[in-house]
């Protein structure tokens, strides 16, 4: 399982730059009325490991059944970032992508994507009801997509050197001794991208209400340095920021860490190891991603993208890629229905009980709630995290 | 009849090319160095020039739109502190990777030259050569491991009773940090062995051209073997030594993957670059990063050439 999230690791909400602000709600493009014949062919433009076909693991596979059935040969074009997806799909020439949602609303406001008539989608009653209307694939009422994959970035923590879970990610942010007698310092990682600074801003909420944050993607200037100089002082705390998850768990095994932000793919890989870990979402809540399949504007395929969208919530799909993921399916029945290998104690690792308790990944844009030009953007981010990870 | 054929041109299409060509060299050479000079003018020198370009762009402060007017305000952006201590760290770390590697490399190419015969040049040619071979990204990792908190360099100093020894010198900051892995110094060993082969063999080629008798003359006439070392051979290997250091200091200035990997996190320029092209979308400020190692260098050449480094290539 060398690949998967690899190329997914470090960008994963790392795109930037739309002005969300900018979308003059598009006006509703013709959308499908009825599903045809399939045309042959459909291309997906993806996240890596996303659409597997059993040639990195025979166990793992969602899309030779696909094929077979529907007529549709998929041809998947793997994208490593959410800035690839939007160029690829400005480009054209694809007709699906897994957007998440620091690229899906970029998709809509662009008129990339088409509208999507979930009356042709049989099982979309079966989506869950917390993600059916979800702001990052529906606006004002009209639905751009399928969701297809969420997760929490939880706390993952040593056994033994925490014999309870902690509660609070204070554990990460301030200087302190943890529970086996020994300081923090140089025990604990933070993500090495600049929207960890959400959950710097997320830690603050709860425990600098002062401040006034409502969004930890929406900072203004003020709030904006309170979590850059909550960094600073994780800084001198941290040895090395996390990017590629075998890296981190590498450091799990061998450097001695206590605790860091992590997902529940290196939570699972660690503890089928044998590694004592286990993993927590503290009080303060915690950050996360949640991806929705879209269907390009002039797609020629949309008779197959719509068979795939009822393929990837009736499938296998929506629990093999679960487990093999380590994220939760859009579909709550597949933790429990045995069509594939996922079971709800996987689903418990993986968070899908806590979906209220996430902040969902987001582009941070200057024109947000608090105002016109009134939030910090994020090419901003960019910059000044790398300053505050070279010690500035 | 016969005569008036013989001296009419060859017929067919080949004959009357390969007469064109015999006629007007020019032609053979423009067609032998064309595809060459396209290759490097068009595509190398073409979108390096479109990249330099990208830097005179600015990102729009709102929507982070590229904004196309010509502007210097990209690289104001790049003189800030953040970004002058990228910059220092890097060129920094080159310069220090560099003068270890020649430390470390000349004694091993002096011996493969002057002394190793037969198999045992091949045996050092090989054992300089096999790091090569293997993946990068693999000696990267294996490194790793090498240099963990729980790795054989810390189980090897606290076996023979010296763990207070590397704790004192990880605590020294700046250089030190939690574990090998996770400092400073950790990302230059890695740096000197991963380049080293490129430092050893133009050495080795510069000191192959000494002749034995040179130095044997020194001695004669009565110089201590540092003298002769100062004043011999340093001087004639000196133009290997900087072709090496060319190597070695460029592509410590270029390379991203051994600081994500070992170290800090710190960024040096190549991380820099990919992190704002990839990520940040900020193109302008990554364009302007990389001409940083292009101007360094250019410098670097420079001041090779005018050590004669170039004679010896």
């Amino acid at each position: 399982m060398s690949q998967p999230t690899r190329a997914r690791r470090f960008f994963r909400g790392a795109s930037a730059l739309a002005g969300l602000s900018l979308i003059a709600a598009p006006a509703a493009r013709a959308q499908m009325t009825e599903v045809g014949e399939g045309e042959g062919a459909l291309s997906i433009v993806a996240w890596a490991g996303y659409v597997e076909r059993g040639e990195t693991d025979p166990a793992f596979d969602w899309v030779t059944g696909f094929e077979a059935a529907t007529g549709c040969l998929v041809e998947v074009k793997t994208a490593n970032t959410s800035d690839e997806m939007v160029a690829l799909m400005n480009e054209g020439g694809f007709d699906l992508v897994t957007a998440s949602g620091d690229a899906s609303l970029r998709l809509i406001a662009g008129e990339r994507v088409q509208p999507v008539n979930v009356d042709l989608i049989p099982s979309w009653a079966k989506v869950d009801d917390r993600l059916k209307d979800a702001p990052w694939h529906t606006v004002d009422g009209v639905h751009y997509g399928v969701p297809y994959m969420w997760g929490p970035n939880v706390l993952m923590y040593s056994t033994e050197v925490f014999p309870e879970a902690p509660t609070s990610w204070n554990v990460v942010f301030e200087a302190m001794d943890l529970p086996d007698g020994q300081p923090n310092a140089g025990r604990v990682q933070a993500y090495d991208g600049p929207i960890h600074i959400a959950d710097a801003a997320q830690y603050l909420m709860a425990h600098k209400p002062e401040l006034g944050i409502a969004d930890p993607y929406e900072l203004n200037e003020e709030q904006y340095a309170a979590a850059l100089e909550l960094l600073r002082g994780q800084r001198k705390l941290v040895g090395r920021y996390w990017h590629d998850a075998f890296i981190q768990i590498d450091d799990f095994k061998n450097e001695g860490m206590a605790a860091s932000g992590s997902w529940p793919f290196m939570v699972n890989l660690l503890r089928a190891d044998g590694a004592p870990v286990a993993s927590t979402i503290p009080e303060e809540g915690a950050t996360g991603w949640a991806d929705t399949t879209m269907l390009h504007v002039d797609s020629e395929h949309p008779n197959c993208a719509y068979k795939f969208f009822e393929h990837q919530l009736a499938s296998n799909l929506q629990s093999d890629l679960a487990v093999w993921f380590g994220a939760n399916p859009s579909v709550p029945e597949a933790c429990t229905d045995g069509r594939g290998m996922l079971t709800p104690e996987v689903c418990h690792a993986n968070g899908f009980d806590d979906f209220d308790r996430i902040r969902f990944w987001r582009t941070p844009v200057a024109d947000c709630s608090q105002g016109e030009d009134a939030c910090v953007p994020y090419y901003r981010w960019v910059s000044d995290y790398i300053g505050v990870i070279g010690g500035r | 009849m016969t005569a008036a054929a013989a001296g009419a041109a060859r017929g067919g299409v080949a004959g009357r090319l390969s007469d064109l060509l015999w006629r007007r060299p020019s032609v053979l050479l423009a067609l032998l160095l064309g595809p060459p000079l396209l290759w490097l003018g068009l595509v190398y020198l073409g979108s390096l020039g479109a990249l330099l370009v990208q830097s005179f762009f600015s990102i729009d402060e709102f929507s982070g739109v590229i904004d196309r007017t010509p502007t210097l305000r990209t690289w104001g952006e790049l003189l800030r502190p953040a970004n002058l201590d990228i910059i220092a760290r890097t060129v920094l770390m080159a310069a220090l990777v560099t003068g270890a590697s020649v430390v470390v490399a000349f004694p091993i190419a002096y011996y493969a030259a002057r002394y190793a015969r037969g198999r045992w040049k091949a045996a050092f040619y090989l054992g300089v050569m096999l790091p090569l071979w293997s993946s990068y990204l693999v000696k990267v990792y294996a490194w790793k491991l090498i240099l963990a908190k729980e790795g054989i360099v810390g189980w090897g100093f606290e076996s023979v009773g010296l763990g207070w020894l590397l704790e004192a010198f990880l605590s020294v900051p700046g250089i030190g940090g939690n574990s090998l892995s996770v400092s400073p110094t950790g990302t230059f060993l890695v740096f000197v062995h991963v380049w080293l082969p490129f430092m050893i063999l133009p050495i080795q080629a510069a000191l192959e051209r000494v002749p034995g008798s040179l130095v044997e003359a020194s001695a004669d006439l009565g110089a201590s073997p540092g003298r002769t070392f100062r004043h011999v051979l340093w001087p004639l290997a000196l133009p290997g030594v900087v072709a090496g250091s060319i190597f070695t200091f460029s592509l410590t200035l270029g390379d991203y993957i051994i600081p994500q990997i070992i170290g800090t996190s710190a960024r040096f320029i190549g991380l820099a670059v990919y992190q704002y092209q990839g990520t940040a979308g900020n193109v302008p400020l990554a364009a302007a990063f990389a001409v940083v190692p292009i101007a360094v260098m250019g410098l670097y050449l420079w001041g090779a050439k005018r050590m004669g480094a170039f004679d010896a290539m």
